[in-house]
């Protein structure tokens, strides 16, 4: 059983009078590749700055093993980091930045040769040694704080949206690369990141934050397929996301018509938020799915279409194969399974509010 | 023609050139190596090895160096503080200090004149306080002051400058890495603000070696520096423009051949060999 490597107990940090971090609580499990995840400004780095020490909480305590580490600054921390802009030091070359740490920990030169010699090796940088970082593209620059980072082999490695500044297809390759590394390292990762496929691709578990909360943490998987709210649904993958009502279990109408599902609990004749994942959406022939409607829109998106179809007075994203012309009537028909029921939101902090 | 209009464009500038510093240079270097009869001699140049002349040379370099190094450790811990404030804040704190870069240079002086008189402000505030006076005025000691006041904002403002620049995550990452306060100043701050540092010592060195309104202002004629010496040679009874020419010349090679050295001490450091 994974035990608990480091914990935020009641974590409240305010900027000025805006509050980023509100009584959070939150695990992590030794070798595991944890994800915080969502939208600018909602606490996402702040989070990660206090686990490395950057930043104080007002309140609240960080426990690494068991112990308090509050007040320890960041080089008292088994932790390293590697940052958004890189922060490679710009007037020492590559050794002498992979070095660095080792050199303040008074290792040998032996010692630290193999060790920036192993760093390099183990980013695809071999024969870097001399070079200078501005030489270097900007994915080479971040594997160079990668590897600047895991030579003090830390426990945990904290990653602050290291791929930002990356191109897409970069993106994808330092992905992989990140899970090699990982399960290579066998340490910790805390990944901090607005992009939810990134997130997805590379996590063992989720922390979906917003406004300074944290609106659900789970696997990849729980987090895509249960939602547990409007936020997280919209927030990871497209959605179609309305209003309903939970007639009993198994049973919710929406826009007018009944549809089955599976989930049960909810009460009778409560208004809940209903979520539709765009690629469960099957279009069949008018008049044999369960509501019939018309194709507004289609776009060829490589492996899907992407189509607009509008019923009930509501426009569902459908993704599907198969294309229905624009104008078209087509057929609406969803399996049980894929109809996810969430709870509308109690508060106003867990409304949708996504700012990109 | 867009080249044509381009080079039109830089006319002015040219022209400018021509008439404010290559035509003087010319006409520098064409008294230099010229007598009183137009013939060619080499007397001019040399005569700053001539006792009269190298003693004030050597002070001016002295008091230069003591200048800059004075101004160096007085506005880098100064930019280090102010580079840490808030952006907004710390606008108007730089300001302060460089405020006094707005007034006259001579008003400045004249005050420091005020203030070290021997019953000057200093010595008066030095009796309320019921210690004994110091006399200050006319000495090494008042030029060096006045020297290093007024320059003080040119060593302050570039090194300011490429202090804000280095990125805050820049100093997290050493920190992260273990570093001590004392190794991030020695390994990254100051290699990382060593441009500025350059620019602000080019600055401060350059101009004060051939200072000579200061001296006469505080030192009360009786310090005399090479740029006394190369104003007389204009300006006194007996001119003799081509010793100054002369001079100037030497004192121009001198600075040269100084920044050429520095630039390439500069270069050998560059921040690079890690411990």
């Amino acid at each position: 059983m994974a035990k608990k490597l480091i914990e935020l107990v009641g974590i409240t940090k305010s900027f000025g009078n805006k509050t980023i971090l509100d009584e959070m609580d939150l695990f992590m499990n030794e070798n595991r590749f944890l994800t915080l995840l969502g939208p600018s400004g909602c606490g996402k780095t702040t989070t990660l700055r206090i686990i490395g020490g950057f930043e104080m909480p007002d309140s609240g305590k960080v426990l690494f093993e068991g112990r308090d580490i509050t007040n320890t600054p960041p080089n008292g921390r088994p932790f390293n980091t590697v940052f958004q802009k890189y922060a490679l030091f710009t007037h020492m070359n590559i050794e002498e930045n992979i070095a660095f740490g080792l050199k303040i920990k008074n290792k040998t030169k032996e010692y630290i040769k193999d060790k920036v010699k192993y760093a390099l090796k183990l980013v695809n940088l071999d024969g870097y040694e001399k070079r200078m970082p501005d030489s270097l593209s900007g994915g080479q620059q971040q594997r160079i704080a990668i590897a600047r980072a895991i030579v003090n082999e830390p426990r945990v490695l904290l990653l602050d949206e290291p791929l930002g500044a990356l191109d897409l297809k970069l993106r994808q390759d330092m992905q992989y690369e990140l899970i090699r590394l990982k399960n290579e390292l066998g340490i910790t990762f805390i990944y901090v990141t607005h992009d939810q496929e990134e997130a997805l691709t590379m996590s063992d578990t989720i922390v979906v934050m917003n406004k300074g909360y944290i609106q659900q943490i789970g696997t990849p998987e729980d987090i895509y397929n249960e939602p547990q709210n409007a936020f997280v649904a919209d927030f990871i993958g497209d959605s179609n996301i309305m209003n309903g009502i939970m007639l009993e279990d198994h049973l919710v109408e929406i826009f007018g018509t009944k549809f089955q599902c599976v989930d049960e609990g909810f009460g009778n004749n409560k208004p809940v938020d209903v979520v539709v994942r765009p690629e469960d959406i099957v279009l069949t022939e008018p008049g044999k799915g369960i509501i019939k409607g018309r194709v507004v829109s289609a776009i060829f998106k490589g492996v899907h279409y992407e189509m607009e179809v509008e019923a009930c007075g509501f426009d569902w994203l459908v993704h599907s194969t198969v294309l229905v012309e624009p104008g078209k009537e087509a057929g609406i028909w969803i399996d049980p399974f894929n109809i996810q029921i969430m709870n509308k939101p109690e508060s106003e902090d867990e409304e949708i509010f996504i700012e990109e | 023609m867009k080249k044509l209009g381009s080079r039109l464009l830089a006319g002015p500038y040219v022209l400018w050139m021509v008439l404010f510093t290559i035509i003087p240079l010319c006409l520098i270097l064409y008294n230099a190596f010229t007598n009183i009869d137009g013939g060619f001699t080499l007397d001019n140049v040399a005569a700053v090895t001539d006792y009269v002349n190298a003693k004030p040379l050597f002070l001016s370099l002295g008091m230069s160096l003591v200048v800059t190094l004075a101004c160096f450790l007085l506005s880098f811990p100064l930019a280090l503080v102010l580079s840490k404030y808030s952006k907004n804040k710390n606008s108007i704190i730089v300001m302060v200090f460089i405020l006094p870069m707005w007034m006259n240079f001579m008003l400045r002086t004249l005050a420091w004149r005020l203030i070290l008189l021997n019953n000057g402000f200093l010595n008066r505030g030095l009796d309320i306080l019921g210690f004994d006076p110091v006399y200050l005025m006319n000495t090494k000691a008042a030029i060096i002051l006045g020297t290093a006041y007024d320059y003080f904002p040119f060593m302050l403002l570039p090194i300011y400058n490429a202090l804000v620049k280095i990125d805050k995550d820049v100093i997290n990452a050493a920190k992260d890495l273990g570093a001590t306060s004392f190794i991030i100043l020695k390994k990254v701050i100051l290699p990382l603000s060593l441009p500025g540092i350059v620019s602000g010592i080019t600055m401060v060195f350059v101009p004060s070696m051939s200072e000579f309104v200061i001296a006469d202002m505080l030192g009360g004629g009786k310090v005399y520096l090479i740029g006394n010496a190369i104003e007389q040679a204009f300006n006194s009874g007996y001119a003799d423009v081509h010793l100054g020419s002369g001079l100037s010349l030497s004192l121009m090679g001198l600075i040269i051949i100084s920044m050429v050295i520095y630039k390439f001490f500069d270069r050998g450091e560059g921040g690079h060999g890690l411990w």
